[in-house]
């Protein structure tokens, strides 16, 4: 199962996730901002490094991201995968699913996007969520789950 | 099933009871309340009293409206829908949130009156799911009818399957057998094991904090050698000697108190220890002064846990305690046999549906370049920590000491390496862990909620990942195997776990009927 190509992530996530840094850039530089007019001299000493991260982390980190996570539901199974650095790789087994939400953020509902989250039993992994898909496609998923549960229990 | 109760199927969306309302506004009042009361108070209290009154009083009325406000809105938003095959909430003022049910996997409806929405003649109903971490479904709040109507509705859906199940597999096991027992002679070697580090230390520590309570001087050797020595004065006379004869009865002296301790609690805990097997599970007894009596439904075991300690497993003494469901956990510890032979736990195991690892199993180690890097990081960290003493610290050989801790964590790392193991069985998972007191993990392949694979930028570079399954009420994780093996390792458990739903491996259904009763 380590061979079955992945499903990525709704293409409008990749700009959800833009945004969100955005935001976050524009704090920081408001923080920088401050922290030059309490600071005399060294113009710059501390704007360059902050625009420079957050031209980093609008240009490149959301594709990064983007690009790190997917999913599958082959074989009646949700595999989740994520992560740059410490990369995690996640199956749950319909079969094991207690119930399943489908949550929308404000940013999510601008972009018709959805975060599915499945719980399990289990004390380790005991939500498994997956952000970044489109709303109809979570909903979706959620009705093959339930699908599946429903049959395997009579 | 849906024939019969025709009225069930795909109710609208509902709203909560209108006096939710209500209840919420209360609450909030009262939770108001005192703040308010506290800050008049310190406000008001420059004089003034008009003036100030002005302007808070409007204030605090606009900070209710607005509570109200937001209560109202979400009670707007909140809707409950009973369907056909699950209970469907959604929920969310500015963020939507919708969570679907199935009713298979609702284990029972719990439904919790407290003072005020008892006033109001509401209840709360709780769904439980024995999903972990607590995270339940509450309806918030309904009128009474209304949650006996969800409750029965919920009970029907599951005992129409339930009933047939339980015939199916009746048990006809006997009345009950004692599995293990704990006669006070193994209590009290129990007790010699349970050698209390903490007495010591606390006694060392009181001896430390209340020297001044005491007559004469407690570290004093000089002092204690004069009193040794008595009217006689020969003692003192004898130097070094005597003052070696003074460390050793002092610590003689806090040995004794260490195993005392240790026996004493051991036997107040562990009296009379006895495993029986009964019809409904593991039914445990012991204890001296408060005798507690707990019973384990077998059919909740999710894995089992062999430990032991450094000293005791070179007499071949381990302890085996079991998993259970995450909805146990009010009882937490589940030893069932705190302290016995390998020969004593193999029928124990049994018991539960588990098995020790039979001979001839494919053991696999520890990947060595997991634990080399593990050595390195821990090892490099404490060598920085060496060669900054090293520059800054005026007694430069000072210096060498982090270096201790380094060397023991090296050696630890070996030794992972060369003890560390794990198997995998036709039925079972077991993996071996640990340095100074190792715990062998024994989890079912069909037992299992999750498996999550990850990798830090290390390990992929390298090739090993840790393998971390999801078990309820407890954890399971291999560290640092080789991908390969990770990777089969997980193909195999998911085969087994697809081949099983969690309704027939929770026992749900025999435990509502319990509790029902």
């Amino acid at each position: 199962m380590d061979d079955t190509p992945l499903t990525p992530l709704d293409p409008a996530y990749a700009t959800m996730l833009r945004l969100q840094f955005a935001i976050a850039a524009l704090v920081l530089l408001g923080a920088a901002t401050a922290a030059e007019i309490a600071i005399p001299g060294y113009t710059g000493a501390v704007w360059l490094p902050v625009i420079l991260f957050s031209l980093w982390l609008l240009i490149r980190m959301p594709m990064r991201r983007y690009a790190a996570r997917g999913y599958s539901l082959v074989e009646e199974r949700l595999r989740v995968v994520r992560g740059i650095l410490f990369r995690s790789d996640t199956v749950v087994p319909f079969g094991r699913v207690q119930h399943i939400d489908v949550n929308q953020g404000p940013l999510e509902r601008v972009f018709h996007l959805a975060t599915l989250t499945v719980h399990t039993a289990g004390t380790h992994n005991a939500s498994v969520s997956l952000p970044g898909l489109a709303h109809a496609d979570a909903v979706a998923i959620r009705e093959d789950i339930r699908a599946a549960i429903r049959r395997d229990t009579q | 099933m849906t024939a019969i109760q025709p009225a069930i199927a795909m109710d609208a969306p509902q709203r909560t009871h209108p006096r939710t309302f209500a209840v919420k506004a209360a609450t909030m009042l009262t939770q108001l309340v005192i703040p308010i009361g506290v800050a008049s108070v310190t406000i008001l209290d420059d004089g003034d009293l008009g003036d100030l009154a002005v302007y808070f009083l409007p204030f605090v009325l606009l900070v209710i409206a607005a509570n109200f406000a937001v209560a109202y809105l979400q009670w707007t938003r909140l809707t409950y829908a009973v369907r056909e095959n699950d209970i469907r909430v959604e929920s969310g003022l500015l963020s939507r949130a919708a969570r679907s049910i199935p009713y298979e996997r609702i284990q029972d409806v719990s439904l919790e009156q407290k003072l005020l929405p008892r006033l109001f003649g509401l209840v709360e109903a709780k769904f439980e799911t024995g999903a972990g971490g607590g995270d339940d479904l509450k309806l918030a709040y309904l009128a009474e009818e209304e949650g006996d109507r969800l409750r029965e509705l919920i009970r029907a859906r599951r005992d129409g399957r339930s009933i047939a199940a339980e015939l199916a597999e009746a048990p006809t096991e006997e009345a009950s057998e004692t599995l293990f027992a704990m006669p006070p002679r193994r209590v009290f070697t129990f007790g010699l094991f349970e050698f209390s580090l903490a007495a010591v230390a606390v006694l060392g520590g009181l001896a430390q904090q209340l020297e001044f309570l005491l007559p004469f001087e407690l570290w004093d050797l000089d002092g204690w050698q004069e009193r040794l020595a008595g009217p006689g004065q020969w003692l003192s006379g004898l130097g070094p000697l005597a003052k070696a004869a003074g460390i050793a009865i002092a610590i003689a002296t806090l040995a004794w108190v260490g195993v005392t301790t240790g026996v004493v609690r051991t036997a107040l805990r562990e009296w009379d220890f006895r495993l029986e097997r009964t019809e409904k599970g593991l039914r445990r007894r012991r204890g001296l002064l408060t005798r507690t009596d707990l019973v384990m439904p077998v059919h909740r075991v999710q894995a089992l846990k062999l430990t032991t300690g450094f000293l005791r497993r070179r007499f071949g003494w381990y302890g085996l305690s079991v998993v259970s469901l995450a909805s146990d956990k009010a009882s937490s510890n589940h030893e069932a046999a705190p302290f016995a032979q390998i020969g004593e736990i193999v029928p124990i195991a049994a018991a539960t549906g588990f098995a020790l690892p039979p001979e001839g199993l494919d053991w696999k180690r520890r990947s060595p370049r997991a634990s080399i890097d593990s050595a390195l990081i821990e090892g490099s960290i404490l060598l920085g920590v060496s060669a900054l003493v090293f520059v800054f610290s005026p007694y430069a050989w000072n210096g060498l000491l982090p270096l201790v801790p380094g060397a023991i964590v090296a050696l630890r790392q070996y030794y992972l390496y060369r003890f560390d193991r794990h198997a995998l069985s036709g039925r079972f998972l077991y993996a071996r862990h640990g340095w100074l007191a190792p715990r062998m993990m024994i989890g079912s392949r069909v037992k299992l909620q999750s498996v999550e694979l990850a990798q830090g930028p290390l390990a992929r570079r390298r090739g090993y990942a840790d393998l971390r399954f999801g078990l309820a009420g407890g954890s399971f994780e291999i560290e640092g195997m080789e991908l390969e093996d990770a990777q089969a390792w997980r193909q195999a458990v998911l085969e087994s776990l697809s081949s099983t739903d969690f309704s027939e491996i929770s026992g749900a259904a025999p435990d509502m009927e319990q509790s029902g009763a």
